[in-house]
């Protein structure tokens, strides 16, 4: 009910072929988080479904952002960052120590709020995650290049200004970049931080479109501030709110029929 | 209504406190044109004096008749020389200690006190590099060089290899702190760009960091080769000659010319030092001195120029990357 409004009929247009049935790709169990004496994250445990759009909201500060780099181990890059518990990717502790964080990068990309693309010609940004493992052929960068660039729905508009700075290209033109350099180190997993904040409404939507049409072959989890844009483009929906994870489930329940007064309350704006 | 505002301002300002800005920005402005005034008069002297001793012999001629005549392409040779061992020197040194301090220093005790002695380094009076340079240099690491080699006498003596190797120490802050800001610059996010897509640390900085650090890391040494080109005082003791009638090059492999860092070398400052203090006759050779200051002031001058130019045209490209 409550989803009708906000999403208009968004969600009934979502063609949705049911990913109920998919298998578990990521599971988290009792997650804890600590910037050094400061507890992030209390004891998170939720399970990500493969080839599935997984929408991380909540207020801010509330540990999105935290739970999204526990994924893909960016939190050790961060001084006194420290967690507890146990992500499994397929089955495999991220965690464990014998675990080499660049493949685990590789397989698990990430996509930042505030597109970050390198000062490099469009060619050479998307190219940079197969030449960082020793490609160097140029018939396949080429290849790939292209390839990647017609996934993040990018190609189009670049085909011709491919030797020319990614700094030139638009806002919102960047971020596809972003995804299209993600893409082309084959991840299973993209992890998306707010992709769209920082984009004018068209933009937004291309953003939109493009992770519905990831979605047949990636697993995404997207952080959005945006209630409308979690109910059109996720197929699940946690609710995060001060570093615990209140509710968690399939989007139309989230946004029909929440469990939790809590999540309700800020999902219908009611919040604080 | 309008002008009632600012009629009440000027009540409100005592006369006496207008009178001493008055005075006061004029005194910033006589101070202001000291400097200005100083490089100019110092400018107009020498290119005055000096610009009519400037021919072609004089710069390609070794010094004549007790160097009372003659060029000084020794010196300008030898200056080329030593800089360009120093900045070999210096610089992989001084961008691997910003490196270590900027990407890899945590915020401990350590990087404190590596911190505090870049700094100190620095404010060093440069006559004590040119002890430095004798004492640990050659007596120290030359001397036991020849001891362990079997060299006799090649290392523990004053000779270019060391007064390079002074100079270096000399200008390594200046090459760690504008390559430390210059690392700074380069926004977090673009590191973390690279090691999501699977880069480790170090392709990060190889292949992200270091490249949009060139232009300042690049400014910074030229800079250095500004500084260490023209000073006199670590160079005294640690390798420059008064007088050498040969070029400090020779034959790698009996084939290849090539500086020789083993032998001693004339250099430009210190040219001027000595024809200004100890020639036989220091009215006559005036004019060299003169032409000699010109041709280094142009160089340092040139230099600085180029760091400039470097830091506009970087700044430019690295407006775009920063959205
Ligand atoms: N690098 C860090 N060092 C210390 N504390 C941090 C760091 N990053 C985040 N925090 C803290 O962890 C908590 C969760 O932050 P996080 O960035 O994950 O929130 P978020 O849900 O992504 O918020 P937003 O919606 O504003 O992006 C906050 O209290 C924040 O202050
Ligand atoms: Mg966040």
């Amino acid at each position: 009910m409550i989803a009708r409004t906000l999403a208009g009929g968004a969600l009934a247009d979502l063609d949705r072929d049911d990913v109920a049935q998919n298998p578990v790709k990521i599971s988290v169990h009792d997650l804890n988080m600590y910037y050094g004496n400061v507890r992030a994250l209390h004891g998170i445990t939720m399970d990500i479904k493969e080839r599935a759009v997984t929408a991380l909201i909540g207020p801010s500060g509330c540990g999105k952002s935290t739970f999204l780099r526990t994924l893909n181990r960016m939190n050790d890059t961060i001084p006194g960052a420290r967690i507890e518990g146990i992500v499994t990717i397929d089955g495999v502790n991220i965690y464990a120590p014998d675990v080499n964080v660049a493949a685990l990068r590789r397989m698990v990309g990430m996509v930042f709020q505030k597109q970050n693309p390198f000062p490099k010609s469009v060619f050479d940004n998307v190219a940079y995650g197969p030449r960082l493992h020793g490609i160097t052929d140029r018939a396949f960068l080429e290849h790939r290049v292209e390839e990647s660039l017609k996934k993040s729905a990018l190609w189009d508009e670049v085909k011709d200004r491919l030797h020319t700075s990614a700094m030139q290209l638009s806002g919102g033109q960047q971020q596809r970049l972003c995804i299209a350099r993600v893409l082309a180190v084959n991840p299973e997993i993209i992890l998306m931080d707010e992709p769209a904040s920082a984009l004018d409404p068209l933009s937004t939507a291309k953003i939109e479109e493009l992770i519905h049409q990831l979605r047949k072959h990636y697993t995404i989890v997207i952080v959005t501030h945006n209630m409308q844009q979690a109910a059109r483009v996720s197929d699940y929906t946690a609710y995060f709110y001060m570093g615990s994870l209140v509710e968690f489930g399939e989007t139309k329940g989230i946004f029909t029929n929440p469990e939790k007064k809590e999540t309700e309350d800020y999902i219908t704006g009611r919040f604080g | 209504m309008s002008h009632a505002i600012p009629l009440r301002i000027s009540q409100l300002i005592k006369p006496r406190t207008r009178l001493e800005e008055i005075f006061l920005d004029i005194l910033v402005r006589i101070f202001a044109l000291i400097p200005i005034g100083a490089l100019s008069f110092i400018m107009f002297k020498i290119i005055q004096k000096g610009a009519g001793v400037i021919t072609w012999e004089f710069l390609t001629q070794p010094p004549l008749d007790g160097m009372t005549h003659g060029g000084i392409f020794p010196c300008i040779f030898g200056t080329f020389a030593i800089t360009l061992l120093m900045i070999l020197m210096a610089l992989p040194l001084g961008v691997a200690a910003a490196i270590y301090l900027v990407e890899f220093a945590g915020p401990g005790l350590f990087f404190r006190i590596t911190r505090a002695a870049v700094n100190n380094l620095a404010g060093v009076p440069s006559i004590v590099f040119g002890l430095f340079g004798v004492g640990f240099f050659i007596l120290f690491v030359g001397r036991n060089l020849d001891k362990v080699l079997q060299t006799g006498l090649l290392f523990g003596q004053p000779c270019m290899l060391w007064a390079a190797a002074t100079l270096a120490v000399l200008v390594l802050p200046v090459i760690i702190v504008s390559t430390e800001e210059a690392l700074n610059a380069v926004p977090q996010s673009q590191r973390a760009a690279s090691l999501a897509l699977g880069a480790t640390k170090w392709q990060t900085i190889w292949r992200v960091v270091l490249p949009q650090a060139r232009g300042g890391i690049l400014t910074g040494a030229i800079l250095s080769i500004s500084r260490g080109a023209g000073e006199t005082a670590p160079i005294l003791f640690t390798g420059c000659a008064y007088f050498l009638p040969r070029l400090p090059v020779t034959k790698l492999f009996g084939v290849i010319p090539m500086i020789n860092p083993f032998d001693q070398f004339m250099e430009l400052s210190y040219h001027i030092f000595i024809m200004a203090t100890q020639s036989l006759d220091a009215v006559k050779t005036l004019p060299i001195q003169y032409g000699t200051t010109l041709v280094l002031i142009a160089m340092t001058f040139l230099l600085n120029l180029a760091a400039i130019s470097f830091r506009v045209h970087f700044r430019k490209k690295m407006g775009t990357v920063s959205v």
